[in-house]
C-alpha cells in the first residue's frame, strides 16, 4: 500500500505554539471527512528549522513547502491539494526578490547553504515512531558497533572524525571518550547533557524532539566503546515535548531490544534514564549537572579530576551534548574520512546555530564548519530585517561576544571566534543592526549570567553584579570616567580567577563589545548619550512647533502625561513620562523630538 | 608512594603524588594566601583568592585544589596574579560590613588578615551588603549572615565532617547565603550545636551566643553565691587566647583567673568527671553483669545526645543515663556545696567554662537539667568568652601564679582530665571498670588503643577473662558507620560487636570543641591532646576511684553510686526529636 501524498506537520515546540497541533487534528479530521485517508499519509516531524515561517506543512512527493499555516487552512489543503491535487498557492513559501519559487526546498535560499548532519532526521521522519528512524539506516551504527567494530575501533574511528564538543568548549570528542576507556572502574557512566540553557538556543530541544532516537543510538554506541552499561539524560524540566518523545523512544527502543540487556542479543547491555533538571543555567556546566544528577545541589567543583576519570558518584563518566551525539551514529555510518573532509582544519563536520535578532529568516540552520558569517546572515538569513546596516552579531550567548562587520568575512570555526573574542557556545547567533546598543545588549547578557551564577565563587557571584551595576549605570548616564578600567579589572579577575566555564566566560560579552565599541561606551559615559537610541534614561521626548494639537500623542500615552487643547501645542510633563517612544512614532507631523 | 618532581617560583620540589599545589609551596617556604580552604576539608575552591600560574596552562589554577603534576612550573606571585587576587579581595569586600570594630573575630579574622596583608585602604567598587536578620534561634550559636563571605566551610563541615546537613546554601547568584535548608530557623533545624561551623568560620559571620554580661552581673550580684567549673578541655586550649602555645597546660593560671574575676568559688569539671566514671561505669558493671541493654553507649557529648534524639533514637535505651559532669557538677554545687556553704539553692548561681557552644544548649536541654528544682548550671561559657571576660577585667594572664581549686568540688584524678580528648572518656571508665568487676587496680592504667586522632577506634580489652570490645568514634560523620554495625548485629541475630561505645560529636573530642579558641588544625589538636596527657600523667592519681573526694561525697551525701540520691541528681533520661522542627 503506498500512499499518493505525505503531509509532514511541523509539530516542533515553535510551530506547537502557532497551534500545529490543532492543524494537525484539523488535517486529519479533513482527510477522513473527504475520505482520503487511505490516499495521504499525515507525519508529525520534528523542527524544520524556518521557525520565522512555522507553522510549517510540507507535501510530498511535490515538495510543496506551506509557510505559517493555521489550523482554518487545513480544509483548503485537503480539499484543494489532497483531493484535486491543485496546491494551494497563497500559503506556498515565496522567495523575497526572487523571480519564481523554488521548486525543491533544498533550492529555498534559507536551506542552499545548509547541510544537516545534526539535523537530518528532523522535519523528515515522525519521531514518535522508531520504524522511522530505522527506515533511515536508524540503529544501524549501533549494529555495526556491536557486529563489525571493537571498543578499540569505534574509538579509532571517533578520534579520526576529529569531532569536537558542541556544548561550547570544543573538547575532541574521541580523546574524552578515551580518557574514559583507559580507566579501570566497575561501573562507568554515559551522560547526555540536555540542559541547554543558553537564552534564544534551542538546538538541542529540536533535535531531541525531532530525533531522539539519535541521541539514543550514540549514548550506546558510547556504552560499548568505553565500557558503560548506564546512561543518563540530563534534560531541563521546561522541555516537556522533548521530555515525552525521549522516554517513547526509549520505550520503543527497549521493545526493540536496542536498549536494555543483551543488545541484539550479543553480550551488550545498556540502559538510560531521564533525570530532570529544575532549571539552573549552571547545571550545564558538566560537574554541576552530575551533582544534581546525584541529588545535590549544583554546584561545580573544581577539574581535575575530570567527569572522564571521575565523574558521577565518583566513576569515570562520558558526558556530551546533544549535538554532539547526534553526529555519532552518521560517523560510524559515513565513515570518520567522510566526516572529517567537511569542515575546517581544526573544526570538522557541521554546526547548528540558532539564527535571530534583526534577520529576516530566524530560525535554526545547519552549517558546515567554515561557513562565514556573511553567508549565515546574507545567505542563509535572508539579510537584515527592515534593510538597516548590520552592526554586530552575538555569537556564544552569555559566554560569547560580538562579531563586527569587519569580521564579516571570517570562516566560522572554534579558533576563528575565539581569535576574534566570541566562541562557538552552544550556538546561540543574534544578529544586531544599528537600532540596537551594545550596552543595553551585554546588560541583557549580563544579567542572565548574574541571575545563573551559582553563587560559590567570589569573582563569578560578586564580579558579575558588580560589573552589571556599573552597566547598569552607565545606560543610565551615569557613568564615571573610571567605569571603563573598573570593568576591565574585574573582566580580567572573573576570566582568571572564577572556579567554572560560567564565570570565566562572564565577563565575555562586556570584554568584547568594550573592544570592538568602546566609543559607544564614551558616547554613554562621556556625553550621556545612547547613539542607538535605545537607553531611555538618556531619551527625552519633548514636543515641538510643529505640533498641530491632533491629539494622537496624548491618547497614545500610557502615562497620560501629554496634556493640551485640541488644536493646541501639546506638552508632555517629563516627570512623568517613562520614554516609552509611543507618541514618537505615533505623530504624523514630525512634532516630537527624541533627544 | 611515588615522588612528583615540579618546580614551584624555580625552586625544585620533590612531593607526594596526590600533594596540591598549596602544599607543595608550603614545603619549599612559599605562602599561598588562601580564604575558603581548610585543611580539616576537602578544598571547596570557593574564594578565587589561591590562584597560581602554570606553564603551559591559559588558566590560572586554585593551588588549593590542583594536585601536582611532573614537571610542573608553578609560579605563585607575579604582578597578574596579585592583580587578580587583589581585585577579588576587593569584590569579597565590597559586600562585607566591614565593621571590624564591633566583630567578635576583630584581630583574629583571615578576611582582615588578607586585607591587611594586601594593603588595601579602600574599595574601588560600590557597596552592597545584604541586609538579613541574625539568627540566634539556638541560643548557642548564632548566623550572622552579613558577614558570611560564602566560602562554604561551614557548610561542608556540617554535611561532610559532622553528617548533620543542619547549613546549605540558599538561593542563586549574589543572594546566595548560607542558612538551614528550607530557611528555617537554625533551632528548627537538625543543628546539634557542636559550633564547628564558627570554629570553621573564617570571619565572624557563625559564632558562639555570648552570655558574658549575665556573669558579670551575677558576680557583681552580692545575694548570688557565683560559683565556677572549668572543663577537661579548656586548660589546654585558653592560653592559645594569650599567646601560648596550643596545649599549654594553665590550670592553676585559669584557677587565680577566675578568682580575680570575684567568683565565690572555683571548681573542676574534672571533679565531676571522675563522679561520672563512677556512676557510669557502675552502670556499665550492671548492664555487663546482670544483662541490661548493650553497647552501652556515652552520653557526655550533648551535641551527640542532640544527634542521637533527633537521627538515631533507636539507641537511646543503649545510652548511658548520666549525666555529663557539667550538669553533676552545677546539681552538686547546688545541694552538696550549698547545703556545706549555708547558701540556699534559689541564690546559688553556676557558671561553666565549655570548651563547646552545645554545652550552652544543655544546661536548659528539658527538666532533668533542674534536678534541684533550679538549672543545674546557669549559664554554659566557651573558652573563647571567657578570654574575652579575662581580658575585659585587666588580667594578665601569662603573669597570674597558679592556684588551686576550691575544696568540695575542685579535685580531680588523671582519669577525669582526660575526659577532654576522644577515647578518653572509655579509658577513664575501663579503668575504674577494671576495678569495679575485679575490685583490684590495673598494673598499667595507659589504653594506648583509645588514643589518636583516628575516626574510629577500636579494642578489645581483657578484665581478667571477661572480654570487653569498645569502639570510639569522633567527628559526628564518623558515628553513623558504629551505629550501622550494631544495628546490623542486631538485626541478625548477631553477637554485638562492641560492649561500650563512646562518641564525641568533634574531632579529636572536646579538646577540638567548637567553643576552643580559633585556629584549630590536626597539628593544633594534637598539641592540645599531647597537654592533656601530661596532665594525666602528672597526676598523683590516675583513676576516678582513687579520688579521695569522690569517696567523701559518696560517704558524705550520695550513698553509692546509682543509688537513690544519685539518681535524682546525676542522671537523665532521652526522648525522641523531629529532625526538623517545623
Amino acid at each position: 500500500m503506498a500512499y499518493k501524498n505525505y503531509i509532514m506537520v511541523c509539530t516542533g515546540t515553535g510551530c506547537e505554539s502557532s497551534k500545529a497541533g490543532q492543524l494537525y487534528e484539523n488535517l486529519n479530521a479533513e482527510l477522513q471527512a473527504a475520505g482520503v485517508e487511505a490516499e495521504a499519509q499525515l507525519v508529525k516531524t520534528g523542527c524544520f528549522g524556518f521557525c520565522e515561517q512555522g507553522p510549517i506543512v510540507k507535501i510530498l512527493p511535490d515538495e510543496t513547502f506551506y509557510v505559517k499555516v493555521t489550523p482554518e487552512d487545513a480544509k483548503e489543503i485537503v480539499a484543494e491539494h489532497i483531493v484535486k491535487g491543485r496546491p494551494v498557492e497563497r500559503l506556498i513559501y515565496k522567495e523575497p526578490n526572487a523571480d519564481k519559487t523554488p521548486v525543491n526546498t533544498d533550492d529555498i535560499g534559507f536551506y542552499r547553504k545548509q547541510f544537516r548532519i545534526v539535523l537530518r532526521n528532523c522535519a523528515v521522519i515522525n519521531p514518535e515512531v522508531i520504524d522511522e528512524y530505522i527506515a533511515r539506516d536508524g540503529y544501524g551504527a549501533l549494529e555495526k558497533a556491536l557486529f563489525e567494530m571493537t571498543p578499540d575501533s569505534v574509538l579509532e574511528e571517533i578520534k579520526a572524525s576529529g569531532l569536537r564538543g558542541r556544548g561550547g568548549a570544543g573538547f575532541p570528542t574521541g580523546t574524552k571518550w578515551g580518557f574514559t576507556k583507559g580507566v579501570e572502574a566497575d561501573q562507568k557512566y554515559i551522560v547526555c547533557n540536555a540542559d541547554e540553557g543558553d537564552p534564544g538556543a534551542y538546538m538541542d530541544r529540536s533535535v531531541l524532539e525531532g530525533d531522539p532516537h539519535s541521541v539514543l543510538e550514540a549514548m550506546a554506541i558510547a556504552g560499548y566503546t568505553v565500557g558503560a552499561s548506564k546512561g543518563f539524560i540530563y534534560i531541563r524540566a521546561e522541555y516537556p515535548l522533548a521530555i515525552d518523545r525521549l522516554n517513547l523512544a526509549i520505550k520503543q527502543a527497549k521493545e526493540y531490544g536496542l536498549l536494555g540487556d543483551n543488545i541484539l542479543g550479543t553480550d551488550f547491555s545498556f540502559d538510560i534514564e531521564l533525570r530532570l533538571g529544575a532549571g539552573a543555567f549552571v547545571c550545564g556546566e558538566e560537574t554541576a549537572l552530575l551533582a544534581s544528577i546525584e541529588g545535590k545541589r549544583g554546584m561545580p567543583i573544581p577539574r581535575p579530576p575530570f567527569p572522564a576519570v571521575k565523574g558521577l558518584w565518583g566513576k569515570p563518566t562520558v558526558i556530551n551534548n546533544v549535538e554532539t551525539w547526534a553526529n555519532i551514529p552518521v560517523i560510524l555510518l559515513k565513515g570518520s574520512k567522510w566526516f572529517s573532509s567537511i569542515g575546517t582544519g581544526t573544526s570538522k563536520g557541521t554546526k547548528v546555530f540558532a539564527l535571530t535578532g534583526k534577520i529576516n529568516n530566524s530560525g535554526l540552520i545547519e552549517v558546515p564548519m567554515g561557513t562565514t558569517l556573511r553567508e549565515i546572515i546574507f545567505d542563509i538569513g535572508g539579510g537584515i530585517a527592515g534593510g538597516k546596516p548590520f552592526k554586530a552579531a552575538q555569537t556564544g550567548g552569555p559566554s560569547g561576544g560580538c562579531i563586527t562587520p569587519d569580521f564579516l568575512d571570517t570562516p566560522i570555526d572554534y579558533e576563528s571566534l575565539q581569535a576574534i573574542g566570541s566562541m562557538m557556545g552552544s550556538g546561540g547567533m543574534i544578529v544586531m543592526d544599528e537600532d540596537d546598543c551594545m550596552i543595553d545588549v551585554t546588560k541583557f547578557y549580563l544579567e542572565f549570567t548574574v541571575d545563573e551564577s551559582c553563587g560559590k565563587c567570589a569573582p563569578c557571584r560578586i564580579g558579575g553584579r558588580t560589573c552589571y551595576n556599573i552597566l547598569d549605570r552607565i545606560s543610565k548616564g551615569k557613568g564615571e570616567a573610571d567605569d571603563l578600567q573598573k570593568l576591565k579589572d574585574i573582566g580580567h579577575s572573573m576570566r582568571k580567577a572564577s572556579l567554572c566555564g560560567l564565570g570565566q566566560t562572564a565577563p565575555n560579552p562586556v570584554m568584547s563589545t568594550m573592544k570592538y565599541f568602546e566609543e559607544e561606551y564614551r558616547a554613554h559615559i562621556e556625553d550621556s548619550k545612547c547613539p542607538a537610541g535605545k537607553c531611555k534614561d538618556m531619551l527625552s521626548y519633548t514636543i515641538n512647533d510643529k505640533c498641530v494639537g491632533c491629539t494622537a500623542c496624548a491618547r497614545v500615552c500610557p502615562v497620560n502625561c501629554i496634556s493640551g487643547e485640541v488644536k493646541q501645542k501639546h506638552v508632555i510633563d517629563q516627570d512623568k513620562c517613562i520614554k516609552c517612544g509611543q507618541c514618537f512614532a505615533k505623530c504624523k507631523f514630525e512634532a516630537i523630538d527624541r533627544a | 608512594m611515588s615522588m612528583i618532581e615540579l618546580e614551584i617560583n624555580g625552586i625544585p620540589v620533590s612531593v607526594e603524588a596526590g600533594t596540591t599545589i598549596l602544599a607543595a609551596a608550603e614545603q619549599v617556604g612559599v605562602k599561598i594566601p588562601k580564604l575558603c580552604y581548610h585543611s580539616d576539608l576537602e578544598a571547596w575552591a570557593a574564594c578565587g583568592i589561591c590562584v597560581v600560574k602554570s606553564e603551559g596552562s591559559p588558566k590560572m589554577l586554585r593551588a588549593c585544589a590542583t594536585a601536582v603534576a611532573p614537571g610542573m612550573k608553578v609560579i605563585t606571585h607575579d604582578p597578574e596574579i596579585v592583580k587578580v587576587r587583589r581585585t577579588v579581595l576587593e569584590l569579597i569586600l565590597s559586600t562585607h560590613p566591614n565593621d571590624c570594630l564591633q566583630c567578635g573575630r576583630n584581630g583574629n579574622c583571615e578576611l582582615q588578615t588578607l586585607a591587611e596583608e594586601f594593603g588595601i585602604r579602600e574599595v574601588p567598587y560600590e557597596k552592597r551588603v545584604a541586609e538579613i536578620p541574625v539568627d540566634n534561634s539556638t541560643g548557642s550559636i548564632v548566623l550572622n549572615p552579613e558577614k558570611c563571605v560564602k566560602c562554604g566551610r561551614c557548610v561542608k563541615v556540617c554535611q561532610d565532617m559532622q553528617d548533620v546537613w543542619a547549613l546549605e546554601f540558599i538561593g542563586r547568584g549574589e543572594d546566595t547565603r548560607i542558612a538551614p535548608a528550607a530557611d528555617v530557623s537554625l533551632n528548627e533545624s537538625p543543628c546539634i550545636k557542636c559550633g564547628q561551623c564558627s570554629a570553621h568560620c573564617p570571619v565572624g559571620a557563625i559564632y558562639e551566643n555570648d552570655q558574658t554580661r549575665p556573669v558579670w552581673n551575677a558576680i557583681e550580684d552580692e545575694t548570688k553565691h557565683s560559683v565556677v567549673q572549668i572543663a577537661p578541655a579548656v586548660r589546654v586550649a585558653i592560653g592559645e587566647a594569650f599567646g601560648m602555645e596550643p596545649g599549654t597546660l594553665s590550670t592553676g593560671k585559669l584557677y587565680a583567673a577566675l578568682r580575680r574575676l570575684g567568683f565565690d568559688a572555683v571548681f573542676d569539671t574534672n571533679f565531676t568527671a571522675d563522679l561520672t566514671i563512677l556512676e557510669e561505669g557502675s552502670e556499665f558493671v550492671k548492664r555487663v553483669t546482670e544483662g541490661g541493654v548493650l553497647p552501652q553507649i556515652t552520653s557526655c557529648c550533648p551535641a551527640w545526645t542532640d544527634y542521637m534524639e533527633k537521627y538515631a533514637n533507636d539507641f537511646i535505651d543503649n545510652f548511658s543515663s548520666a549525666k555529663s559532669p557539667q550538669q553533676m557538677l552545677g546539681a552538686m554545687a547546688k545541694s552538696y556545696y550549698a547545703e556545706k556553704a549555708g547558701v540556699e539553692a534559689k541564690d546559688m548561681y553556676v557558671v561553666s567554662i565549655m570548651p563547646c557552644t552545645a554545652k550552652k544548649f544543655e544546661v536548659g536541654r528539658d527538666d532533668n537539667m533542674s534536678s534541684t528544682g533550679f538549672q543545674d548550671v546557669d549559664v554554659a561559657l566557651t573558652t573563647r568568652e571567657l578570654a574575652r571576660m579575662i581580658k575585659q577585667a585587666g588580667i594578665d594572664f601569662n603573669a597570674l601564679p597558679d592556684e588551686e581549686a576550691d575544696s568540695l568540688l575542685g579535685e580531680y584524678t588523671g582519669a577525669g582530665t582526660i575526659f577532654g580528648v576522644t577515647g578518653g572518656v572509655m579509658e577513664a571508665a575501663l579503668r575504674s571498670a577494671y576495678y569495679l568487676i575485679t575490685k583490684e587496680d590495673l598494673e598499667d592504667v595507659n589504653f594506648q588503643a583509645c588514643r589518636g586522632l583516628e575516626g574510629v577506634k577500636e579494642a578489645e580489652i581483657d578484665i581478667k577473662g571477661t572480654k570487653v570490645r569498645i569502639a570510639i568514634a569522633h567527628q559526628m560523620g564518623n558515628v553513623e558507620q558504629v551505629l550501622d554495625k550494631v544495628r546490623e548485629a542486631k538485626e541478625k541475630g548477631e553477637e554485638l560487636p562492641w560492649h561500650f561505645i563512646e562518641v564525641m560529636a568533634c574531632r579529636g573530642g572536646c579538646i577540638g570543641g567548637g567553643g576552643q579558641p580559633h585556629g584549630a588544625t590536626d597539628e593544633v589538636r594534637l598539641k592540645r591532646t599531647a597537654g592533656i596527657y601530661s596532665d594525666d600523667e602528672k597526676s598523683v592519681k590516675r583513676c576516678s576511684h582513687h579520688n579521695p573526694m569522690i569517696t567523701k561525697i559518696y560517704e558524705d551525701y550520695l550513698g553509692e553510686p546509682l543509688g537513690h540520691k544519685a539518681h535524682e541528681l546525676l542522671h537523665t533520661t532521652y526522648q525522641e526529636r523531629a529532625v526538623y522542627k517545623k
